[in-house]
């Protein structure tokens, strides 16, 4: 059968087949293929775990799709408490008459995603709605990882005369999936940074174990995580805007459709806050590895407006640097 | 360095700043039209060093603010007629008069599609030939042209279940109508680049000729505006006053006829209300009789309605100049961008949004 169909999500034949024809080859690892009713895991903690449903439109992007983006985004945000992430349980909800094409796409995209992130996938669970009940497919994965520092990164843990560095260039995912979603094309042709960034995220604490704060800005950009970290913290952000690595396809993209690069997604990024003394070394772990090699440090953090985030300008004037309120929207003029 | 760059030069901007410091004798009030110099004078920190001498007031140059709230309650009320509205973006969150906006109609049911260009909502047309597609006509002389092009296209084409609800804006005459306020303080104005790039510079004219108030059509960059203050200055300290096209990068003295040609082609400037200000002759376009098929009010047989201002809100103050956002009791309170009271709290390049979102 060529299309997803409501048999599949019955239990019966139809699902197994499902199971070990698709989700098995290329998910599958030796939890996963026993099929019990739960994962059996040998952990222990303190763990990190995190979960998060992707219903990313369009499902396959410039740089990515929704299967690998299910696995990197968890991925990532389990190892920013300063964790190796392991396992993964996924779970799809499917809509009725999905291209089969489609789903092996996303499938084996995650597999590979995973393989690459070493992380197993140990559960999931697969469920098929009426069509139009969802938009193709939905995917939430949890992830759970042991944490391997002795204090796991905070965003409460933000301190004044902190340093504030981001791992590359910014805003580069949101770009690419709305470029794609509303059929707009630019010169130079802006793809998702869509990475797993725990292999870097390790060195980095194995060799600077100060650090303060880790986060990925993904939904709401740079500028909605470090007012979220500035208000967790009950510190002010000091941004120097000529400093944050922006394309300039990017840039030109968003001056064309009245968007700000800062509120745009990413999801092969991270921001890391520690001590300035050690933002040097830092910095050089960062741009040894192909995923942190444009990192710079952004900013500082200090006391004067508390839970707020001040850009300063490249002519050295200061304005606010606000969450945003609801999503972005294009302007028109 | 791009020449781009150069606009944005810091040493270049320093030494402006300098100069207009150094140069400016007493106090200059100066307006800029357009809501995307207010956005650009804020977000390039342009603001926060200016000396206290130099007052920047925001006018009425945010086509979402000047939006009437009869207008509002108009796409709102097609919105609940089943027809498929195509819209700019910056139109989904403005508050009707019942406090629904667009994106609340849309949550309930409403077919609302965000477009980039008027040629989008054509084609959102094409694709639906049993539905009726409207498209939201909100803005100046910038958007109207293109409006108007497509207009035409779907004449030429005859497609029948395409129509646009025309609130367009003439800027001219708002500033006729602003410098007519015996109350208005305003010593210079900023002009808009974009609706100049359409328009030219000629009818901006009686600014200076009537009123002796030194003008500058000005590019977005903050080069740019640092350069128009300084004009300001210099014509100030010299005793005259013009309308000077400091934008010729982007903006002809002329203007673009071939775009002024289509726009009049289709529209023909008609009375309109302005949010907050009211009723000012010739200020509007409405659609010409020989395209009425594509005028969304004639299609749907609908008039405006009457609308009770809003309690409290100071938006026409603002949008004259007369107030500073934060001086408006509600700002920051009972209104801001998540629950706005008024449309230039609502809108990206409204004043109070600006104001409630950089101002440190």
């Amino acid at each position: 059968m060529d299309r997803v169909l409501l048999d599949y999500g019955s239990g019966g034949k139809a699902s197994h087949r499902l199971i070990g024809e698709l989700f098995l080859k290329y998910l599958g690892n030796a939890v996963l293929d026993r099929l019990d009713d739960a994962a059996f895991l040998e952990m222990s903690g303190p763990l990190s775990v995190s979960t998060d449903t992707f219903t990313v439109d369009p499902i396959f992007f410039p740089g990515g799709d929704i299967g690998s983006l299910a696995v990197h985004g968890t991925v990532n945000d389990v190892a920013m408490l300063g964790a190796r992430p392991r396992y993964l349980t996924c779970g799809f909800i499917l809509e009725e008459g999905l291209p089969m094409a489609d789903l092996e796409r996303i499938v084996e995209s995650m597999g590979r995603a995973a393989r690459e992130a070493g992380v197993l996938v140990v559960t999931g669970d697969t469920k098929v709605v009426p069509r139009g009940a969802v938009d193709k497919i939905f995917i939430n994965t949890t992830g759970i990882g042991e944490v391997f520092v002795p204090e796991a990164p905070s965003g409460h843990r933000a301190r004044p005369g902190d340093a504030i560095l981001v791992s590359g260039f910014v805003g580069d995912h949101g770009l690419a999936i709305l470029s794609k979603r509303e059929g707009l094309t630019f010169e130079a042709p802006v793809l998702s940074d869509c990475a797993s960034l725990n292999h870097l995220i390790v060195r980095l604490l194995e060799t600077v174990p100060e650090v303060h704060v880790l986060r990925d800005p993904t939904r709401g950009g740079v500028a909605t995580t470090l007012n979220e970290i500035a208000g967790q913290s009950g510190v002010e952000c000091r941004i120097l805007e000529s400093s944050i690595p922006v394309r300039p396809e990017v840039s030109g993209g968003c001056s064309f459709l009245g968007l700000d690069p800062l509120y745009l997604a990413n999801e092969g990024k991270f921001l890391c806050i520690l001590p300035q003394e050690h933002a040097e070394a830092a910095l050089s772990v960062m741009r040894e590895d192909p995923l942190g090699r444009d990192a710079v440090q952004i900013g500082t953090v200090r006391a004067e407006h508390p839970g707020k985030v001040v850009l300063e300008t490249p002519l050295g004037g200061t304005r606010l640097m606000d969450m945003l309120e609801g999503e972005q929207l294009p302007r028109i003029c | 360095m791009s020449l781009f760059d150069n606009f944005k030069d810091p040493e270049l901007c320093k030494a402006l700043l300098d100069r207009i410091h150094k140069e400016l004798d007493g106090e200059l009030r100066f307006m800029e039209v357009c809501g995307t110099h207010t956005v650009s004078i804020f977000r390039s920190g342009v603001r926060s060093l200016l000396s206290d001498k130099v007052v920047h007031l925001s006018g009425p140059g945010c086509p979402v603010c000047v939006t009437h709230d009869s207008e509002v309650a108009a796409f709102l009320e097609l919105a609940g007629r089943n027809a498929i509205i195509a819209t700019f973006g910056d139109l989904m969150r403005v508050p009707g008069p019942d406090k629904k906006s667009l994106k609340s109609a849309q949550a309930e049911g409403a077919r609302v599609k965000v477009v980039y260009s008027p040629f989008d909502a054509l084609k959102l047309a094409q694709d639906n030939p049993g539905d009726k597609v409207v498209f939201l006509g909100v803005g100046f002389e910038t958007t109207a042209p293109a409006i108007a092009a497509t207009v035409k296209v779907a004449r030429e084409q005859g497609i029948t279940n395409f129509s646009v609800l025309c609130f367009h804006k003439l800027v001219p005459p708002a500033l006729d109508a602003l410098v007519g306020d015996p109350e208005l303080k305003v010593q210079a104005f900023l002009l808009p680049g974009h609706v100049s790039a359409i328009i030219g510079v000629e009818p901006y004219r009686f600014l200076a000729e009537k009123h002796g108030l030194p003008s500058v059509v000005a590019g977005f960059e903050p080069v740019d505006i640092l350069q128009a203050l300084h004009l300001f200055v210099t014509m100030r300290n010299e005793g005259r006053a013009e309308v000077v096209n400091a934008y010729t990068r982007v903006v002809s003295d002329a203007g673009n006829p071939k775009a002024v040609s289509v726009m009049h082609e289709v529209f023909e400037p008609a009375d309109a209300l302005w949010r907050g200000i009211g009723l000012i002759p010739g200020s509007g376009l409405t659609v010409r009789e020989e395209y009425a098929a594509f005028d969304a009010m004639r299609v749907f047989g609908m008039e405006l309605k009457d609308v009770p201002a809003i309690k409290g809100c100071r938006c026409g103050d603002v949008l004259k100049g007369k107030l500073s956002p934060d001086g408006c009791p509600l700002f920051g309170k009972a209104c801001t961008p998540a629950a706005p009271v008024g449309p230039c709290m609502v809108s990206t390049e409204g004043s109070c949004a600006a104001y409630y979102k950089y101002k440190v």
